[in-house]
């Protein structure tokens, strides 16, 4: 037996993905400007690069802990069925499932948080990317459902930030159902007379651009997101012509009337805050004082929903 | 000249056997009608036992038969004084999705059909019926003109899809189609949808969200094209007959899972075959649906549909 024959593999374990455990030494390339940063640099700065300002994707996690302000909470969300379908491609959903959930704290692409935004009330939504593509199914509307009523619950602010390719594919006819459950989320939110605000991330698209996303009282995209019904791919093959430059980026939506405003991911709390408070603190003249002061009194005072109930710090 | 689907050939071969010898009778040298009877008979028994076992794959060819009535046929055989209305008021008139007032076995109801056209000319004119955003905010205005008279909406689906394009995508597809979902919930009048050929994703579900869903036998629903879905998950449009089944598109498996309310049984060997009692069949599953909707209250009407799309996904599901 030669050497070649008996070399023996060696059994590298793959580290998972998971937040906490990246290895200290990880440099990360900018897909805008190419440029290395140092992840920890990254990371303290929001995970932009302080090069040429691109936007990279942002955990659900930092997404909340940049917007709420500290000590909010996490909404628990209602186990839902598994694998309707028993759907197979290549490989089992369930599986997939499976390998979704072992890289990630939670069972599915949603996560919502609630407290405040600079002492308003308000319920954030997040997606997940990382999970399966932000792909939304069963579990991600039941989710959006529960996020819009603890949003009447509290008389907070919804806000939805999604980051998806669309509906989740396994999941067939129920994902397409859940472009109307989301909708009805939406609807409840609108009936209690509280704002309903989009932040649209990096990418978002079908089923999920086609939906909640582009029904808010307000609607936001962070620079460079590419957002749109049609993937790019589909698009180019259905009309076989190169599409323009920046086609369906954030910059290219506020051009064609479709957000209100592209945000650097470093004023979004501030702006986010200001139009909550905008929206649901209307009078502010009689009620002179700091903004967590106008909250606690606007509650003993009025019974408009959306005030803080948070503790003045 | 008619089309044949793959698996229809032999059932073709007899029915034009019969017809030759309908031919050959008609000139009545020899008396043959018994044997049309007993070929007939066969025939029939070759439709029943074919289409009674169509795969999902199969299904998707049937739904896509190009002489399968379509969306302006039963708006032909189906409503009096048709008053087509055009225009989104905005941008363009969209022939993918027509829309208009007519009167529907003496009810007055505001209609929404999507076709496809039926031969090439026509095709372009309904840009193979893949609505662009003026198509669905047509819809929009339509079904608020239904809310503010109080008329039952009516929507036949039969699409691959809204129209992936630049043009579309810079007007606002994402957000024509959300904003026709959210029309369909809000409005107090009820609206009775069917799937009459292919319910292709977004661009379905934009008027379909209704109170009633309904599906013809042979027609197909689904999240996307099975083309798609295979060339996604198994990275080869070659596999679209797996990804069909994997898909449960068919008219009993959404029934199975509560998505759909009722399927409409099609005439022996598919719709293509006799349209007109095709569009009886699917005029009468209205009607019914309409008399079971028709004494609750516009706050009911809106309930019940918004109930029935929170419902879904908790039920019919083991």
């Amino acid at each position: 037996m030669s050497w070649l024959t008996n070399f023996v593999r060696p059994k590298v374990q793959v580290s998972s993905d998971r937040s906490g455990e990246t290895p200290d030494n990880l440099w990360l390339k900018c897909n805008g400007c190419g440029a290395m940063s140092f992840h920890r640099e990254l990371e303290s700065n929001h995970q932009i690069c302080k090069d040429c300002d691109y936007h990279l994707r942002l955990s659900a996690v930092a997404r909340l802990n940049l917007l709420l302000d500290k000590g909010y909470k996490r909404l628990k969300l209602p186990a839902v069925v598994v694998d309707p379908l028993k759907f197979r491609d290549r490989k089992k959903y369930t599986e997939r499932l499976k390998d979704a959930q072992a890289n990630s704290a939670d069972t599915d692409a949603l996560l919502v948080g609630y407290g405040t935004i600079h002492n308003v009330n308000a319920v954030v939504a997040v997606f997940d990317f990382d999970f399966m593509a932000g792909s939304m199914g069963v579990a991600v509307g039941e989710g959006l459902l529960h996020a819009a009523a603890k949003a009447v619950e509290t008389g907070s602010a919804l806000i939805v930030i999604p980051a998806s390719g669309g509906a989740r594919m396994q999941e067939g006819i129920l994902s397409l159902m859940q472009m109307p459950r989301s909708t009805v989320a939406v609807a409840m939110v609108r009936e209690a007379k509280l704002p309903y605000i989009v932040v649209l991330t990096d990418p978002t698209t079908g089923g999920v651009s086609a939906s909640f996303a582009m029904l808010g009282d307000i609607t936001l995209a962070e620079p460079g997101a590419t957002v749109g019904f049609a993937g790019a791919r589909v698009i180019e093959e259905t009309i076989r012509e190169k599409l323009p430059e920046g086609f369906q980026k954030a910059e290219y939506l506020l051009q064609h009337g479709i957000v209100d405003a592209v945000v650097h991911r470093h004023e979004l709390k501030d702006r986010l805050g200001e139009m909550i408070s905008l929206l649901m603190i209307p009078d502010r003249v009689s009620n002179r004082g700091d903004r967590g002061a106008i909250a606690q009194n606007q509650s003993s005072q009025s019974s408009l929903p959306g005030q803080s109930h948070a503790a003045t710090p | 000249m008619r089309t044949y689907l793959e698996f229809e050939k032999p059932i073709a071969q007899l029915e034009a056997k019969i017809e030759e010898l309908r031919h050959l009778g008609s000139e009545g040298k020899i008396n043959i009608a018994d044997e049309v009877a007993k070929l007939e008979a066969k025939a029939e028994r070759m439709r029943h036992s074919t289409f009674s076992r169509l795969t999902a794959w199969q299904k998707v060819q049937v739904a896509r038969h190009p002489e399968r009535p379509h969306g302006l046929d039963y708006i032909q055989g189906l409503m009096t004084e048709f008053n087509e209305l055009a225009g989104d008021r905005n941008f363009a008139e969209d022939r993918a999705l027509i829309g208009g007032i007519a009167r529907f076995r003496g009810r007055s109801v505001v209609i929404l059909a999507q076709e496809k056209g039926h031969d090439m000319k026509s095709r372009v004119e309904h840009n193979f019926g893949m609505a662009k955003p003026e198509g669905y905010r047509k819809a929009i205005r339509l079904m608020r003109l239904a809310d503010r008279f109080n008329l039952p909406i009516i929507t036949l689906v039969d699409t691959s899809g809204a129209y992936p394009g630049i043009e579309a995508e810079a007007r606002g597809q994402a957000e024509a189609i959300a904003r026709s979902i959210e029309t369909c919930l809000e409005v107090g009048v009820p609206i009775i949808s069917v799937v009459i050929g292919e319910g292709g994703s977004g661009g379905a579900i934009a008027i379909a969200t209704g109170n009633s869903v309904l599906m013809l036998e042979h027609a197909v629903y689904s999240v996307i094209s099975p083309e798609g879905c295979a060339s996604i998950l198994w990275r080869s449009a070659d596999q679209a007959q797996i990804a069909a089944e994997a898909l449960k598109l068919t008219a009993k498996d959404l029934f199975s899972l509560g998505i759909i309310d009722q399927i409409i049984e099609e005439p022996s060997g598919g719709s293509h075959r006799s349209p007109t009692e095709a569009i009886t069949r699917v005029g009468d599953a209205i009607e019914a649906s309409l008399n079971r909707l028709a004494n609750l209250s516009r706050d009911e009407i809106k309930q019940n549909r918004r109930q029935k799309y929170i419902e879904i996904g908790k039920k019919g599901l083991v």
